[in-house]
């Protein structure tokens, strides 16, 4: 509760009373709407065994195929977002030690880099990945996963580098300056001090926002199933409920385990933050400044 | 470029129903996060569980899920709209989530101490609430919420890219299947229109945050 301490005191016996009844009133109007929910599912019968069952039901015919579907979409779902996570994490830290060590004049262009990628919507890039760059003649099937999978990766990687040279630029900028200077002194190079002293440390501020932004990475590669085949976890989900025309029990399914996974995701990143909290080495400024990076690009 | 150039118009009605998309997406958004924000910093406990239930559904699950629940689950129970009111319902679910913490954020960021000092100085929680908290959470609160808000002007090309018509995005697909251009000029003319968007949003945020900034 002290997270409230912002708002109110400690409530007072009049408080602790309206509470109560706020509580009461409250409980009744979210019963109230669950069950004109669950009625208005009653009467559509949604919750036929026949609607549920090729995905509850382990003696249902359909059981197997479908979780066979479902099982081939989380792979591929999953392979997507960690080869465009890897690439733009690399790709990122490259784009972000260029803007911290050029000058000026290398900068800006860097600069119109990063806002032009943060600046068009991920579906439009992943439009351009998978189906104009098929168009101009760009032939990626002979990569392992083919062609639709590596132009969605592209897509990725170019939306995601950019908010991660973000996200690294404010790492090492958020480290004291007696880092590189001590580092200098020890009579390492620029490069030695960028690569053994300051990203090292910049990446252990960062994990929580690497590992949010994998939560959007995730989402973001079932965009692609409004755009092009590729077997992922909605694409698979569209053709399952095609198939049994149960949509609701389906994408309910499909929703509970983007949101199984996402929010295991999203847990881990904030224990890290506080177990980083809790070792004392990071100040206040510096996860504000990380969580302000996650934030920004959140939705 | 021609294929641009040429269709200019198209390009033109396409960006405005964009832009209806987008402003009808923000104020149900905004509503809809307030209340949501309300209900998670309330004192009432059901409440501020319905409020974390929402946002942790709403923030884990990709806004095309979203979307083809409204669109395909939604007709199941008897609702028959047009696709347009389930896409900007889809988006202002999803949005909503984000909205919420993003104003959460901003309360809580107001130190205790500010509080205290007006309850004790005998201000009333209203009083409390609207001359010493709120001023302050709105200020720290234009930043992530403006970053929200931009993110909600991108999405609106899933809610296109999910067949709404007419939008900025359909009118890309129409030029290139039904008229059979290059997929390449015309999207770029779609980015083009996007941009528009985004970096205009982002400027007058930029315009807004110097205004309201405080130095604490």
């Amino acid at each position: 509760m002290s997270e409230q301490s912002v708002l109110y005191d400690a409530q007072g016996p009049r408080a602790r009373r309206r509470t109560r009844i706020g509580t009461v009133v409250a409980l009744v109007v979210i019963a109230a709407l669950a069950f004109l929910a669950v009625r208005r599912l009653i009467d559509r019968e949604q919750f036929s065994m026949e609607r549920w069952g090729p995905l509850i039901d382990p003696g249902n015919e359909a059981f197997d195929a479908v979780w066979r579907l479902i099982g081939t979409g989380i792979v591929n779902t999953l392979t997507a977002a960690a080869v465009a996570m890897v690439l733009s994490i690399v790709l990122g830290t490259l784009i972000a030690v260029a803007r911290l060590s050029l000058g000026r004049p290398g900068r800006i262009p860097l600069i119109g880099l990063v806002e032009l990628c943060r600046g068009l919507p991920v579906v439009v890039l992943v439009y351009f990945g998978v189906r104009v760059l098929d168009d101009v003649g760009v032939d990626l099937s002979g990569l392992p996963g083919g062609q639709v999978l590596w132009g969605l990766i592209l897509a990725l990687t170019v939306y995601n580098m950019v908010i991660f040279a973000e996200v690294v630029r404010a790492g090492v900028n958020s480290l004291p300056r007696g880092q590189r200077e001590a580092a200098l002194a020890t009579g390492m190079t620029n490069g030695q001090a960028m690569r053994l002293v300051l990203l090292p440390q910049a990446f252990r501020v960062m994990l929580p926002a690497i590992i949010s932004q994998l939560v959007v990475v995730l989402k973001d590669t079932s965009l692609v199933a409004f755009i092009a085949n590729y077997d992922e976890l909605l694409s698979q989900g569209e053709s399952i409920q095609r198939n049994l025309d149960n949509p609701i029990q389906t994408f309910f399914v499909i929703a509970l385990i983007y949101v199984a996974i996402n929010y295991t995701l999203s847990k881990l990143a904030e224990y890290i933050q506080r177990r980083q909290g809790r070792a004392g080495r990071s100040t206040v400024q510096e996860t504000d400044d990380t969580e302000l990076v996650a934030v920004r690009d959140g939705a | 470029m021609e294929a641009v150039t040429e269709n200019l118009d198209a390009y033109v009605d396409g960006f405005l129903t964009s832009l209806s998309i987008i402003l009808w997406s923000l104020v149900g958004s905004l509503v809809l996060g307030l209340l949501i924000a309300a209900s998670r910093v309330s004192p009432v406990p059901p409440l501020r569980r319905f409020g974390l239930f929402w946002v942790t559904t709403f923030r884990n699950t990709p806004l095309t899920v979203v979307l083809v629940f409204c669109a395909f689950g939604l007709p199941e129970l008897g609702f028959n709209r047009s696709f347009f009111f389930f896409g900007v319902l889809g988006l202002v679910l999803y949005t909503s989530a984000f909205v919420c913490e993003a104003v959460r954020s901003g309360i809580n960021s107001v130190p205790a101490g500010q509080a205290e000092a007006a309850r004790s100085l005998g201000l009333t929680f209203s009083q409390c609430l609207g001359q010493v908290v709120l001023p302050q959470a709105l200020r720290t609160v234009v930043p992530p919420l403006g970053s929200v808000l931009i993110a909600m002007f991108k999405n609106s090309a899933v809610v296109g890219a999910f067949g709404v018509g007419g939008d900025l995005w359909s009118t890309g697909a129409t030029l290139t299947s039904a008229r059979g251009y290059e997929t390449l000029p015309v999207y770029i003319g779609v980015a083009i229109g996007y941009l528009i968007i985004t970096l205009t949003a982002g400027a007058l945020l930029q315009v807004l945050e110097r205004k309201v900034a405080i130095a604490r």
